[in-house]
């Protein structure tokens, strides 16, 4: 019962967010309603799971407004790839899907579930720590600095979470994390600590771990940025085999050739705002705004062929 | 001269002969050897000074060291320590954790808490528990500001010197370990909480099984220094005729009038266990260091192993290449 209401009432909110938006600066540059939409996903992709709408989305640290109310939809298995310059909001609209960082307006649904609140009355709450943490196993997250847990091995930081969150056995837990950590590239280093690994190995090991809960979502903050150059290719091939395999992918990155044959959809975000999203044939051979050509003049060396 | 035309020169410059039959030989350090034997000799000195000298009396030290009475102060002491270092370390935990709480309330109870017992003396500290009964005639635990009670005893019955000694040792422990403990907290990285979060690791697990194991680096070094001071700490219990080790001798001088032997006999104790928790230190240490570090350290029996096969065994080989 309760959670036909709770549908209920996010979808009147989401209609009465859609009315207020068209007037908004997003609605401006994005589609026609508004919302930016990313593309469906492709064919050989029979995802049911790990649909993402992010509504009205707005947050401030202090005085400075980092969302502007950004609204954005991924459908299953789809591959959002989000651009853009530094201080435009990228990390921290990642960081409000899984609730790490909390929003001070608009909502978030996964699956029409609301990330992080729940509907009483007319009132949105925050749930509480538990109930938080139990949605975020559904959603994984891989970060710009690795954040493996040193004191453990690669495998150890695999089934971390499988066995103390989802209280799975540690057999059963083990059996999975070297699967995973094969799925990588990294079954001969399972008993190596994050510190004998080299930057990309380490990535990838969190790559596992993310995996290691089978989430519907993964989240990547700038997974290439703190790697040497070398290193990078090997991180966004294992990202790449990951985007065919039917989990939803939402990755904030400076790597503008992984994002033109990743993804689905490209977003460019500036001023904590989305300037423009399409596909990326649309986005980097021809961007509608001004704003995004003169960043991708920028940050595309000339050899770079469209 | 010779730098205003370089080009020249390496046209010029003859071939470089062929050094390879030369044997190498390693930079001697005489000076290092002068010191070495200066060293020694001192060294030599003061451990002759203690054999040959009969005033440190050294027949009476082995008469005592095993002594059931300095044996029984010693098992006492050992109480005292290990109760008072577990709980004093549980309490500071848990004090740490109020610290870095975001209630205001529970930080400044804490911060109170730490400021009062590191700003008054321990004896003072002792002796003020050890009187309670002169300040409040009665312990009772009730309902405040009611009739009802649920328990009650006259104060001196209820603190002992055991239970004084214990009250004041584990209150002024607790607040130097609380800072200790929150530190080695601080000094892990926030990354590791949020990717513990993001994991939908619940709150004591994410303190338990991610910080905790990494705080424990920064903790240890300065946790021993605390449980050595401690050992010794004990030994100013003596204000309430408390019988450990320290009183215990103390006792035993005032009767046979053999003060420095007798001291000599509870110093060599508290090295005893010094050197025991040194040793405790250096494994724990080093359990703790795992993945820290791109090689553990070796252990001392390793490094002896490692000594002997490649100092003693190999050098010979070396010299007749």
């Amino acid at each position: 019962m309760s959670i036909i209401a709770a549908r209920k009432d996010s979808s009147a909110a989401a209609q009465a967010a859609e009315k207020t938006r068209t007037a908004g600066p997003a609605g401006s540059a994005g589609d026609p309603d508004g919302t930016t939409t990313a593309q469906p996903a492709s064919a050989d992709r029979p995802a049911t799971r790990g649909q993402v709408d992010i509504t009205n989305v707005r947050k401030s640290f202090g005085a400075t407004e980092v969302l502007k109310g950004v609204s954005l939809s991924v459908p299953p298995g789809g591959v959002a790839v989000i651009v853009g310059p530094s201080g435009s909001g990228k990390s921290t609209l990642l960081r409000t899907i899984n609730h790490l960082e909390k929003v001070d307006g608009g909502y978030i649904t996964i699956d029409g579930e609301l990330v992080g609140y729940e509907v009483r009355g007319n009132k949105l709450h925050e749930l509480r720590e538990k109930d938080i943490l139990k949605q975020r196993t559904h959603i994984g997250m891989v970060f710009q600095s690795f954040n493996l847990f040193p004191h453990l091995t690669a495998l150890e930081n695999v089934i971390e979470a499988p066995i103390v969150a989802q209280k799975r056995s540690k057999a059963e837990a083990r059996k999975r994390g070297l699967e995973l950590l094969d799925r990588v590239g990294l079954k001969d280093r399972a008993g190596a600590y994050p510190r004998q690994l080299s930057g990309g190995q380490q990535q990838r090991v969190a790559i596992a771990r993310a995996l290691a809960l089978d989430p519907k979502i993964l989240l990547f903050d700038e997974p290439t940025s703190a790697l040497d150059p070398e290193l990078v290719n090997e991180v966004l091939d294992v990202i790449r085999e990951l985007a065919k395999s039917g989990t939803t992918l939402i990755v904030v990155t400076h790597e503008m050739g992984f994002a033109r044959d990743v993804a689905d959809t490209v977003v460019f975000m500036d001023q904590g705002q989305i300037v423009e999203s399409g596909t990326p044939q649309e986005i980097f051979a021809n961007p509608r705004e001004e704003r995004t050509r003169s960043f991708f003049s920028k940050v595309i060396e000339p050899a770079f062929n469209i | 001269m010779s730098a205003i035309a370089p080009p020249a020169t390496a046209e010029t410059a003859p071939p470089t002969p062929d050094y390879s039959d030369y044997q190498l030989v390693p930079a001697r350090h005489p000076w290092r050897w002068v010191g070495t034997v200066l060293v020694a000799a001192g060294v030599a000195a003061i451990a002759w000074s203690l054999v040959t000298n009969p005033r440190w009396e050294w027949g009476v030290v082995a008469e005592w060291f095993t002594a059931q009475s300095v044996v029984n102060g010693l098992i006492e002491t050992l109480k005292l320590t290990a109760i008072s270092g577990v709980l004093g370390f549980v309490l500071g935990f848990i004090l740490a954790l109020m610290r870095l709480s975001s209630s205001p309330l529970l930080v400044s109870v804490s911060w109170t808490f730490s400021w009062i017992f590191r700003s008054t003396p321990l004896l003072v500290q002792l002796l003020l528990w050890y009187n309670l009964g002169y300040l409040y005639e009665k312990i009772s635990l009730g309902i405040p500001f009611t009739d009802v009670r649920f328990f009650e005893a006259q104060t001196t019955t209820l603190i002992s010197q055991f239970a004084a000694a214990v009250l004041g040792l584990t209150l002024n422990q607790a607040a130097y370990s609380a800072e200790i403990i929150r530190g080695g907290i601080l000094s892990v990285d926030q990354g590791q909480l949020e990717a513990a979060s993001a994991l939908g690791i619940p709150a004591w697990k994410r303190s338990t099984r991610i910080v905790l194991p990494q705080a424990m680096r920064a903790i240890l070094p300065n946790a021993f220094n605390e449980i050595i001071g401690l050992v010794k700490g004990t030994s100013i219990v003596y204000v309430l005729a408390y019988s450990e080790l320290f009183y215990t001798v103390q006792v035993i001088y005032n009767r046979t009038q053999q003060v420095l032997p007798l001291l000599l006999v509870a110093t060599l104790w508290y090295v005893v266990i010094t050197s025991v928790l040194s040793v405790f230190q250096y494994y724990i240490e080093r359990h703790f260091s795992k993945g820290a570090l791109r090689t553990l350290p070796l252990t001392p029996l390793q490094k002896a192993r490692k000594f002997f096969t490649t100092h003693v065994a190999a050098s010979p080989t070396k010299d007749a290449r």
